[in-house]
Order: structure tokens, then sequence, then C-alpha cells
């Protein structure tokens, strides 16, 4: 009990305290008032703020973009990781294969900072790739690449890729190494193949486990905490439009604009967005496949 | 028993599979290693074009720079200090909360579940938090805005919970009776016990120390910048406006670019360190947490 309670008195604070404050979504907080009073003598002004948000051109672009770069992830990464895993395992060397999975999931534990760090580096005028194709003779001036909106989604996509692909394959190498090495014997006996056996074997046996990680990434679409870093880093003036995204747009309004009820509005626009997401994508996955997480 | 037949078509597969891999192994680690050799590459020269597999005038004059800059070593400083105090405070905060709810005979035990539950999917999000922190608690600008708004985390209690729960009763049943009570239990019995697990989550929260810069940014008012945080900067100032560059130009002949790299470097060096030496215990760490489900 004396070990649990300090911990229970933290979540209350730093967690449901912060729920309570959400209040604030319906009112036009007045930072001058101080403190508590902020939260409880604020002028009550109903939906207003949301009104307001569902006028803004700005909250939309941004709101698309979240589902636009979050479904180009997960159609991108999400079948990636399932092939890398599988073709992992195809690996007969157990050093090799250990070796790469290691290497693999290093880029997970590296800062986003970095990963920006290097595209910035290497997409520069001077950097890598303009010097590559200007070798090849492809192109005969640089392409301004990190100031040109066109070129955001795929940065987006692929450095996010680069970074979780290992991660996100670790389950499935998981569930991969669990399947009973019997049924592998028994499709060899029956003359399967290296791709029949990953069609009717490999693929079948993990079918649980995409399909409930399918479930996580859908009702993830909303919530990427990841994201905000990726996209506050990359972002400059000339391709803001194309890298908004709701955090990034809850960031520059609540905390640069210091306009706490209106941010706090969209915040929690994008809460209920993603439990809807959430229960959405679980009950269209029970009715088809008949997995779900709860 | 193993059948071992391979077809021509066997070995088509496996060579180009095996090859496929490479390419993703030289894909993966080649940033790490174009960063380095850039950053010991003159920095005047490099600007005539980049450098593919070794320097071509080799130089430590960036190392040199960034080793007396005072905004970068007092940047260290501070990521080094929230790495450790950060993660052994908060290795052993979720600890205790993990293995109290593990106990069968914890009254409350289902309610705490379910409020750390809750706190997984639903939160107050940017703004509350921040006037919390901010308004409430006054914590902008102190050093302890790191560690006590970071103390807990449901995943990691989650995965201690898990193996927590592998630990018999009966250890602490015979302590009992040789007078020992529940915090002596925890600290003499428990974590020895649970080096594996407790490395693992330390390892989570220490690179997530080690790579925080938002929080710096939102509560550090200017005198709390960390190591990442330094390197945001740097980064754009990249596009920013020439004052704010400014800040990065200086008369060594050191370019903005070779100040970025070797901050790159430098933030980076200590996880592609550690990591091979603790990549497998928190992949066992990342198994049990994935089996529960």
């Amino acid at each position: 009990m004396i070990l649990v309670l300090p911990v229970v008195l933290w979540m209350i604070i730093f967690n449901y305290l912060p729920m309570l404050g959400l209040i604030i979504a319906f009112k036009e907080y007045d930072p001058f008032l101080g403190p508590l009073k902020g939260f409880l003598e604020s002028r009550w002004v109903g939906i207003d703020n949301f009104k307001e948000m569902f006028m803004d051109k700005y909250f939309w672009q941004a709101f698309w973009n979240t589902i636009y770069y979050s479904v180009l992830n997960l159609i991108v990464g999400f079948p990636f990781a399932i092939l890398f895993a599988i073709l992992l395992n195809e690996i007969q060397s157990m050093w090799y294969k250990r070796f790469v999975q290691t290497v693999s999931y290093l880029p997970y534990f590296i800062s986003w900072v970095f990963v920006i760090g290097y595209i910035y580096i290497i997409l520069a005028d001077n950097g890598i790739v303009n010097d590559i194709l200007l070798k090849l003779h492809i192109i005969d001036k640089p392409i301004p690449f990190l100031v040109t909106p066109d070129f955001v989604p795929p940065i987006v996509v692929l450095s996010n890729l680069w970074k979780s692909f290992g991660w996100n394959a670790i389950i499935f190498i998981a569930a991969i190494t669990n399947i009973d090495p019997t049924l592998f014997e028994a499709a060899i006996v029956d003359g399967a193949g290296r791709f029949a056996r990953i069609r009717y074997v490999t693929l079948p046996s993990i079918k649980p486990t995409i399909i409930i990680l399918l479930i996580f990434n859908i009702a993830g679409i909303m919530t990427n905490y990841g994201m905000f870093e990726q996209m506050y880093l990359l972002s400059n003036g000339a391709i803001q439009d194309a890298t908004e995204i709701i955090d990034t747009y809850t960031f520059k309004i609540g905390i640069v604009l210091s306009r706490f009820s209106y941010a706090t509005a969209v915040g929690l626009f994008r809460s209920v967005a993603a439990v809807v997401l959430l229960v959405c994508a679980n009950s269209i996955s029970k009715k088809l496949t008949g997995e779900s997480l709860y | 028993m193993r059948i071992r037949r391979r077809s021509t078509g066997d070995i088509v597969f496996d060579i180009l599979n095996n090859l496929f891999m490479l390419i993703i192994v030289i894909i993966t680690l080649y940033p790490f290693y174009y960063i380095i050799i850039s950053s010991f590459n003159d920095p005047i020269d490099l600007l005539k074009g980049p450098v593919y597999l070794w320097p071509r005038k080799f130089s430590v004059v960036n190392y040199i720079y960034i080793f007396q800059e005072k905004a970068i070593l007092n940047a260290t400083f501070i990521t080094v200090a929230r790495t450790v105090i950060g993660s052994a405070t908060a290795v052993l905060f979720t600890a205790a909360f993990a293995y109290g709810i593990s106990r069968k005979w914890l009254i409350g035990r289902k309610l705490f579940i379910k409020m750390a539950i809750v706190t997984m999917y639903f939160s107050g999000g940017l703004i509350p938090t921040y006037l919390l922190i901010t308004r409430f608690l006054n914590l902008a600008g102190n050093f302890l805005v790191f560690i006590i708004p970071n103390l807990f985390n449901a995943y990691n209690a989650f995965i201690m919970y898990s193996f927590f729960k592998g630990i018999p009763v009966e250890i602490e049943e015979s302590a009992k009776i040789d007078g020992a009570n529940d915090i002596i239990i925890f600290f003499k019995l428990i974590l020895p016990l649970s080096l594996p697990i407790l490395a693992t989550i330390a390892l989570f929260n220490g690179v997530w120390h080690w790579n925080s810069w938002f929080d710096a940014l939102l509560y550090g008012e200017g005198k709390l910048e960390t190591l990442p945080l330094y390197l945001v900067r740097a980064i754009q100032s990249a596009t920013a406006s020439a004052a704010e560059a400014g800040r990065f130009v200086s008369t060594t002949g050191i370019t903005s670019t070779s100040i970025r790299l070797t901050t790159m470097v430098v933030t980076t060096f200590p996880i592609t360190i550690v990591y091979p030496f603790l990549q497998k215990y928190f992949v066992k760490g990342i198994m049990i947490g994935a089996l529960k489900d």
C-alpha cells in the first residue's frame, strides 16, 4: 500500500487533473484570474471554440494532413514490417539473422532530431543526393528538396520507415518464432516450396497478430506523438502548409499564441476522434475476422 | 528431423534474400557513418561537396570547437543529469506501483489497475498539462520539471507488472515470518530478482530522457537547454533568419553545417555505444509486454 499510494497520487495530479482541465475547452480561459480561478471562474462560452475550429481552414488543413501522413505511413510501413519479418525468418545463418535484426531496430532509439538533421544535410543544395544526381547528369541544377511542398510526403514516409521498420517487425518476428515447427515440416513433406510455405503456413499463423496490430495502428491515426517531433523539425516557412498536423497546430495556437481555450478544444476534438476510430476499427475487425482488442 | 533438399529456386531465393538484408543493413548504418566522416572533414572543404566513404581533408577542429562551447557543455551536463536521475527515479517509482498491483491481496488493486489503463488512452493533452506545470506547480525553469512529470508511465508499469506476477508469493511469505515489512521485501527481495526487467525499463527511460527536447523547450525558460534542444536550434538555424543563424557562425572557420554534424555525433554517440550491450535485455522485455496482450 505504501508503495502504490504515491503513484496513485501522482496519477491524480499528472493525468486526472489535466483531464478535468479540459473544461476550459468550453470556456474563455482568462490567464489573469490566477491558476485555480482561471479554470473555475473563466466565462463559459459553450461550443464557441469548437465552432471557430470548424470554420478555420488551417485547422482542416492540419486535420487532413494528420490523417494523410498517418495513412501513408501505415500503407508503406505496416506491410514492410511484415515482409521484413518473414524474409528475416528465411535467413539460414543464425549469426547473420541476429545481426540484421539488431541493426534494424537501432534507429528506433535514435532521436528524430538526428534523423531530420541528417535529412537536412543530405538533401541540401550541396548535399549528397543533389551531388549524385548532378554527377549522373540527371539534373543540371540542385533540386531544393527542403523548401518544396511536393517532397514532404516522400520525406515523411521514408524517414518514418527508416526509423521504425525494425521495431515494428519485432512482434511479427516473435509471432513467427512461436509457430509450431512441425507445421513447416509437414508442409515440406507435402512438397511446399519457399513461397508456398510462407503463404500457407507463416502468413495464416501470424494473421491474429497482424489484425490486432492493424487495429492499434488505425486507432493511432489521430494520436502519434512521434509525428509531432518529425513535422515540427522538418517544417520551415516554405513548406508550412504541407507539414502542419494537429499537434503542431495545437502547439502554435496554444503555446506560441497563448490561446489556451481554443487549443484545448482542438486537443479534445482529437482525443474524441481517436477514441471513435479505436471503437470503429475494433468493431469492424470483430465483424470481419472475429479478432478484437476487447 | 529436418528435410533438406535445396532446389535451384531455393538457392536463388537465399542469395537474393541475403542481399536484401545486406542492403537494409547498409541503409540503416550508413547515416551514422556518413555523419561521422563528415564531422571529421575540414568544415570549409566540406562546402565543396559531400564526402562519401572517407574524409577528404581530415580535421578535428569541429570537436575542438564543440568541446569549448559553453552552451554545449552546459546542455550536456543537464542531459546527463536528467538521464541518470530521471531514469533511476522513474524505474523505482514505476516498479513500486507495478509490484503493488501484482500482489493479489492489495486493497483497491482492481481500481488502481483501471486508473492506470485509462491514462494510456485518455489525457488532458498539451494545454492543460502545460498550465498544470507552469501555473499550478510552478515547475517551469526548475530542473525538477524533467524528473517529476516523467516518474510514471503506465506502459512500462504493465511490462513490469507481467514480470512481477511470475515471482512466487512464497518468497514474501517466508520473509514476512522473519519479520520483514513490505518495503524491505520490495528493496531486498523483489528488486534484486528483477534486474533484467529493471534494466529494460531503465533503458527505455534513459533513451527517452536522453532524446528529449520538447519539455526543455516548453518549460526550460531558456536556462535549461538539453543537448537535443541545442541540436534542434542548430538545425532550425539552417532555414531561420540570419540573426538566429549568426549564433552558429564563428571566426574559426567553423560552419553551421559542421556544428550540426558534430552535435549529431555527440548526441548519438552514447546510445550507439550502450545499445549493443543492452539490446538483448529490452528485446526480452518487450516480448514480455507483447505476449501479455
